[in-house]
């Protein structure tokens, strides 16, 4: 405490009444004023000589950064690095996944050599093995194209941009702007993107970035929305654009999900969070050849395996939990599985999905990736010879069980809107320090899901 | 006012500026870090000599602006507030000069007792840009020093400048930021009734605040406000010693 005496308290109180009273200046008023006295000055004091370096770089920030071309730019890049992580991944991931196939028929002529018992056999190959391997077959190739990609940008220097061109909207969304890097770091991870709010000075704009982080879709999620974009919406299967209608689509759920960013930030910052984003310096560093080979191996040892692990390490209990809810029979002769199912379908069927969609949701709570594989495992059941190896396949199987395009629609909303795993929940709460919070985290997202869900589950003709 | 024969200055500046490099620079190997008392912050600080006098150097944290947006803002613009340093030195980066001048804008409002380094004039030159520090001390109304810290170019003149501020041998006179008219009506008014604080602060500079509605600067000064603001909020130390800790 500063002393103060009784003349200096009173003038003190006088003031603040008065100020109180008068109308008060934006915060923007204040800080352009000191920018531009600061313009002024540095103006005066500064000569500049010619050089063709700066030039360079002012010259390609005038067109990354401008009010015209920054957005197109960066829609043109994002669907570049969706469009070689789709055509890139397909190749790898069928030869994955056919190497896996060799590996189970092994594995299973082993168990039978060893005269196991059957529910071992299930347990192992067709719980464990099978989910582990779906997911690795699926989320490695494109995780391994896309963490360098995104990677590279990052050492190019464009992420800075990216915040810049953004800030605007997020201003709008009374939002600061450093949520866009925070954003751009959950196309990664959105437990490293809520980790990284801590960028954001501000206690009030961190809580909206930390909450509305789950809006863009994460690397585990990825692979859902390629796999059910490149089925239902890319066009015929085996066509020669399919590849880039897929990409077309997986960018527009991007958008959706950064314009849920920006609606839902906005909505926050008038109603739960209220206050005027604060000013902030961004410094653009300037554009540097990328170091290749430690952009490969940063991404791939510090990201790629990361997240893989991560998600083999709950693929293996949560396809061991499955199997064994598929294969537990009650009292009537159905599995816990497809009871469990039974009881949720009512309330899926308002949103337009079946109660194994929506289970399979809340079974892959721990990691996203092990949704689609949960999905088939539940519509499966005792039939664990019919488990797809190809797009087709998997196409075939869920037709089957009543999905149309519009259904693959709504299930990829619900990936994208619905809350985050455990993992980034976990996070959150180390983050945030407050249970309450955390729970908030969990309920808007997952309110604003079956909101969207059911609306559009009325208004979408069947497609 | 502090004994001059313990004067503190106050090293502030951007991130990336070479601020450390400064900080290092001038005082060598006599460095130490100490808590700012009641604060849980650290800081380090050292010292240096010149003309017989021993020179504090306490190293505030890089900072973009003195808006208290963050802890760091919040550490740096309190102990130029409040610990009234004999001399706040801001670091700036004459490559960039234009966005450093926002954080000396913001230092001359708290305090005219200042002293701008201009460091990496070796960088400018490369990237072709003159820096006319002349000029600038003109403009800003405190000295200006040019400098490239790494290599110890132009410390000599840096020191003699903080000694000549702390003694009062220069006379700074800041130019005030001239903000909008409307705002300067209300500041003019809000400036007068704060004149008895003239001693502990600027008054215009509180007056801005408290156009802003900025409340939390007045637990500093009202104990009724100690609990209004929110929990991230540092509890202000204790003023009744002012001598740093950092001798003690």
């Amino acid at each position: 405490m500063v002393q103060l005496n009784s003349s200096q308290t009173a003038a003190l109180q006088q003031a603040r009444q008065l100020a109180a009273n008068l109308p008060a200046p934006s915060h923007d008023q204040v800080v352009c004023s000191i920018f531009d006295t600061a313009q002024t000055i540095a103006e005066q004091s500064v000569k500049k000589m010619p050089t063709s370096k700066i030039n360079w770089q002012e010259r390609l920030d005038h067109v990354l950064t401008s009010p015209i071309l920054g957005f197109p730019v960066m829609m043109v890049l994002l669907v570049i690095v969706f469009w070689l992580t789709l055509e890139g991944a397909n190749y790898p991931s069928e030869l994955l996944s056919t190497l896996f196939n060799l590996g189970e028929g092994a594995l299973s002529a082993l168990f039978i050599r060893l005269k196991a018992p059957l529910w071992l056999h299930g347990l192992i190959v067709l719980g464990i093995y099978r989910t582990t391997a779906w997911v690795v077959a699926v989320m490695l190739p494109p995780m391994a194209i896309f963490f360098p990609l995104f990677t590279l940008l990052e050492d190019l220097g464009y992420l800075p941009r990216v915040a810049f061109n953004l800030d605007r909207l997020f201003q709008w969304a009374g939002a600061h702007g450093k949520q866009a890097l925070t954003m751009c770091m959950g196309f990664g991870c959105n437990a490293a993107g809520v980790i990284a709010c801590r960028i954001i000075e501000s206690p009030r704009e961190r809580l909206v970035a930390i909450l509305t982080n789950t809006f863009v879709p994460c690397n585990g999620r990825f692979p859902t929305l390629i796999t059910l974009s490149a089925i239902f919406l890319g066009g015929t299967l085996y066509s020669s654009n399919s590849g880039l209608s897929a990409s077309l689509a997986v960018l527009v759920l991007v958008i959706i999900g950064i314009g849920t960013t920006f609606a839902i930030s906005w909505l926050l910052n008038r109603t739960l969070l209220k206050g005027v984003p604060s000013a902030f310096i961004l410094e653009l560093p300037p554009y540097r050849p990328p170091q290749v080979i430690r952009v490969l191996i940063r991404s791939v040892f510090d990201r790629t395996i990361h997240v893989l692990i991560r998600a083999v390490v709950w693929a293996v209990p949560a396809g061991a939990l499955t199997w064994i809810l598929a294969n537990i029979h009650l009292g009537s002769g159905a599995t816990v599985l497809s009871t469990a199912a039974n009881s949720l379908n009512g309330f899926a069927q308002w949103l337009g999905l079946d109660g194994y969609i929506l289970l399979a949701f809340f079974l892959g709570l721990p990691a996203n990736e092990i949704v689609l594989p949960i999905v088939v495992m539940g519509y499966l059941a005792g039939n664990a010879l019919l488990w797809p190896d190809t797009l087709s396949e998997l196409q075939q199987l869920l037709v089957a069980h009543g999905w149309t395009a519009k259904t693959a629609l709504l299930v990829m909303l619900f990936s994208l809107l619905h809350f985050p795993c455990s993992t980034t929940l976990w996070t959150i709460k180390k983050e945030t320090g407050s249970t309450l919070w955390t729970a908030v985290a969990f309920l808007l997202p997952l309110m604003i899901a079956c909101t969207v869900l059911f609306i559009l589950n009325i208004l979408l003709p069947s497609l | 006012m502090n004994n001059l024969k313990h004067p503190i200055v106050a090293l502030s500046g951007n991130p990336n500026t070479g601020k450390s490099t400064v900080f290092n620079a001038l005082t060598g190997l006599n460095q130490h870090t100490g808590n700012w008392p009641g604060k849980t912050v650290t800081l380090a600080a050292g010292t240096f000599a010149w003309q017989n006098t021993t020179f504090t150097v306490v190293d505030l944290p890089g900072t973009y602006s003195l808006f208290a947006n963050s802890p760091d803002e919040e550490v740096a613009r309190d102990f130029i507030l409040f610990e009234l340093p004999d001399v706040t030195v801001v670091v700036v980066d004459a490559t960039c000069l234009e966005r450093n001048l926002n954080l000396v804008l913001q230092v001359l409002e708290i305090t005219p007792k200042t002293v701008v380094c201009v460091n990496l004039m070796d960088e400018a030159q490369r990237q072709g840009l003159v820096v006319d520090t002349d000029k600038l001390a003109t403009e800003l109304g405190v000295p200006a020093i040019p400098c490239v810290a790494r290599s110890g170019k132009g410390l000599a003149a840096l020191k003699k400048a903080i000694f000549n501020v702390a003694t009062g041998r220069i006379a700074t006179s800041p130019r005030p930021i001239r903000y909008d008219p409307n705002i300067e009506i209300a500041l003019a008014v809000l400036t007068k009734e704060l004149s008895p604080l003239a001693p502990l602060l600027s008054p215009r500079w509180l007056a801005l605040r408290l156009l802003e509605q900025d409340e939390s600067i007045l637990q500093h000064f009202l104990p009724e406000d100690k609990t209004s603001t929110s929990s991230l909020v540092m509890q202000h130390p204790s003023t009744t010693k002012k001598v740093a800790p950092w001798f003690s």
